[in-house]
């Protein structure tokens, strides 16, 4: 029942970059101690605000890929709402949005290889080239 | 259509300029010599012949858009920060709504501004 989630939240500039790994560390351990796993942390660095958030023109980006269930993020939520130096955040879930990309990339993926298989002998490029003679020597 | 157009030019002479842009889709002009309620047409009033508008993320095969591409998302909003319409920008309708999901959670998180030019 784990679903994946991209959550991305700013901290304030005049944070400094110490502060920001033990926040960053106190968020993951929220999280493993719920049960989930952080895939990823990307530290996106010092960004121009579109508008003035709490009176900051800039910020610091902050992306987490976590897969956990939909409580652990409640908890981080509610731990980012909490925290001073966090100024905005956003949790998107994305576990929906990857199975249809994974289904639309395994069509893509069939269809090519059904297009690859009848064009044996033309000049067809190098990795198409693997499948024809394997498909032959199969038949044959 | 184009064989009007060469057949006026070489007719008007000095004047064909200024009668072939007013008639080869020149951008944002009214109803020129061309009646409107012509078929085929985008629908709306302003834009008589545009060509067929094709959506760029079917073109380009573009699946997911994510609201963290900033740039891609400001092709599509206007000046004013407003989302561009989709008649305007040629996306068909499925990407339109995944684009505006995107803009508006991009606005949230301060990538986009929600308006611009107080």
């Amino acid at each position: 029942m784990s679903r994946l989630y991209e959550v991305m939240f700013i901290v304030r500039p005049d944070v400094a970059e110490e502060e920001v790994d033990k926040l960053i560390a106190g968020f993951t351990t929220s999280v493993t101690n719920g049960g989930g796993v952080v895939k990823n942390v990307e530290k996106m660095g010092r960004r121009k605000l579109a508008y003035t958030v709490r009176k900051c023109a800039d910020g610091n980006y902050v992306l987490f890929t976590v897969e956990a269930s939909g409580a652990v993020v409640t908890e981080l939520e509610r731990r980012l709402r909490v925290s001073e130096p966090v100024i905005k955040f956003i949790s998107v879930r994305i576990d929906e949005e990857e199975k249809r990309l994974a289904k639309v990339k395994a069509l893509r993926a069939s269809r090519r290889k059904l297009s690859a298989e009848p064009a044996a002998p033309a000049p067809v490029p190098a990795p198409a080239h693997v499948e024809p003679s394997e498909a032959v020597q199969a038949s044959a | 259509m184009a064989e009007e157009t060469t057949a006026r030019a070489p007719e008007a002479g000095a004047g064909a300029p200024a009668q072939s842009s007013g008639q080869s889709s020149g951008p944002g002009s009214g109803p020129g010599p061309r009646p409107g309620g012509r078929p085929g047409g985008p629908g709306g009033r302003g834009k008589f012949f545009r060509r067929k508008k094709v959506c760029k993320f079917c073109t380009e095969k573009i699946d997911a858009i994510p609201y963290r591409d900033v740039r891609l998302l400001q092709q599509f909003v206007a000046e004013r920060g407003k989302i561009v319409p989709r008649r305007l920008t040629g996306v068909c309708t499925t990407h339109q709504r995944r684009l505006t999901r995107a803009i508006k959670q991009a606005r949230n998180i301060a990538l986009l501004p929600f308006a611009t030019r107080h």
